[in-house]
């Protein structure tokens, strides 16, 4: 277990994270408890006390009525992913300080995600600063791909896990350290249930859903999509081999979620594919509106 | 397939509360989870053994109140119950509703020793 912040190691993997956190264990604890007891009760003990322990008999302590259990009920109103939400807003502050945009991309596995970001990259390497956190449960594949393109890529391995959670990003920035003003994709690990649920401090989270999946996807996975703020309806160029209905896959994923943005996109014929450039350089400048720090060392920079 | 991860959430919100609050036997838990939280309650309450097997909950019983999802229809002005996210509202088929509860997930309550 990782001491500095209690992760449980487990068989989670983050390329370069190696647990040597520096850092030592005093504790002093002092309690002293002004508790003063008058029993009028008389007590038969017949075995001996060696030392001075304090013994309240073997009944409920500090119970006195017959029948009062010790127990309590405590009120807890806390989410069960408090820890992660915590972690999640750690994550957004840095992003946010740094003016970084942040982006989680979720899909079902084989939507084509990689190849979308390959291409991506391979189009905004040259203006924008970005890097890569990749989640699979097993090899370092994915990061190899992006690794080609000449970005950074840091692998996260969820082991038996299902999805990213906010503290395995946590350790992914400290070891990536990202570009101020840059760009920074997450690809989820491809699950279509869980990672909707864990939030990773991302200022988007990006639904990838390629036409050869089915267009009712939207509704046997609500909760991705509602979560989505941009679904990308992926190889479009494929449609005249299909049965695919955008027009209704748009229609349920509206449903789902009305707010929801929908570009559709071939990341092998390029097509559609301007939209979703400028979707991500208009998001990257509101995010960087009041930000002249960064913004004027960019102009200067160009 | 998250329920194992919700039910490692619990755990460490058991723990921490049991040192603050001074407890060394978990008796009870009691959870929200809304019908929208996407928690499988039959996984949850299947995870659950396990993760909290050794642990000062492992002899817990589970209590888990279902809290059923509410949204705020803007055409009619009014809230109604949904099942599903997706869910027209029944009164005028418009979809633009806001949910206004039902993605619950947390420990409202513990007994304890």
């Amino acid at each position: 277990m990782c001491t500095t912040c209690g992760c449980a190691s487990g068989e989670v993997q983050i390329e370069g994270h190696d647990h040597h956190h520096g850092h030592s264990h005093d504790h002093s604890h002092s309690h002293e408890h002004g508790h003063d007891h008058e029993h009028e009760h008389d007590h038969d003990h017949d075995h001996d006390h060696d030392q001075q322990d304090l013994h309240y008999g073997h009944g409920p302590a500090h119970a006195h009525a017959p029948g009062l259990s010790q127990s309590r009920m405590i009120e807890i109103e806390q989410n069960i992913l408090s820890k992660n939400d915590q972690y999640a807003q750690q994550n957004r502050l840095y992003f946010t300080e740094n003016g970084i945009l942040s982006l989680n991309l979720v899909s079902s596995p084989g939507s084509g995600k990689t190849s979308l970001l390959t291409h991506t990259i391979n189009h905004l390497k040259e203006d924008y600063a970005l890097s890569v956190i990749e989640g699979d449960q097993q090899t370092t594949n994915d990061a190899d791909r992006i690794r080609e393109t000449g970005v950074s890529a840091i692998q996260i391995n969820t082991g038996k896990g299902c999805h990213l959670d906010a503290h395995m990003i946590g350790h992914a920035i400290t070891n990536l350290a990202p570009e101020k003003g840059g760009i920074v994709f997450i690809e989820n690990v491809g699950n279509l249930v869980c990672p909707a649920a864990f939030d990773l401090g991302e200022a988007h989270k990006v639904a990838i859903l390629s036409v050869t999946e089915g267009e009712d996807k939207p509704l046997k996975y609500p909760d991705m999509f509602f979560a989505a703020d941009l679904m990308l309806l992926n190889k479009i160029d494929l449609l005249p081999h299909l049965n695919f209905d955008v027009e209704k896959c748009m229609q349920y994923a509206r449903q789902v979620n009305p707010k929801i943005q929908i570009l559709q996109v071939s990341a092998t014929s390029g097509e559609g594919m301007d939209d979703w450039y400028q979707w991500l350089k208009t998001t990257r400048q509101m995010k960087l509106i009041g930000r002249s720090d960064i913004l004027l060392s960019e102009t200067s920079s160009i | 397939m998250h329920e194992m991860s919700l039910c490692e959430g619990i755990l460490q919100i058991i723990e921490t509360e049991a040192q603050q609050q001074q407890f060394t036997e978990v008796k009870q838990i009691i959870l929200d989870i809304g019908v929208l939280s996407g928690v499988e309650i039959s996984a949850l309450k299947f995870a659950f053994d396990v993760v909290m097997r050794g642990s000062i909950a492992e002899k817990a019983s589970l209590k888990i109140n279902e809290i059923t999802a509410q949204a705020w229809c803007m055409q009619c002005a009014k809230t109604i119950t949904i099942k599903q996210r997706y869910d027209a509202c029944p009164d005028c088929d418009s979809y633009q509703l806001q949910v206004s509860s039902g993605d619950e997930m947390k420990i409202k309550e513990l007994e304890v020793n």
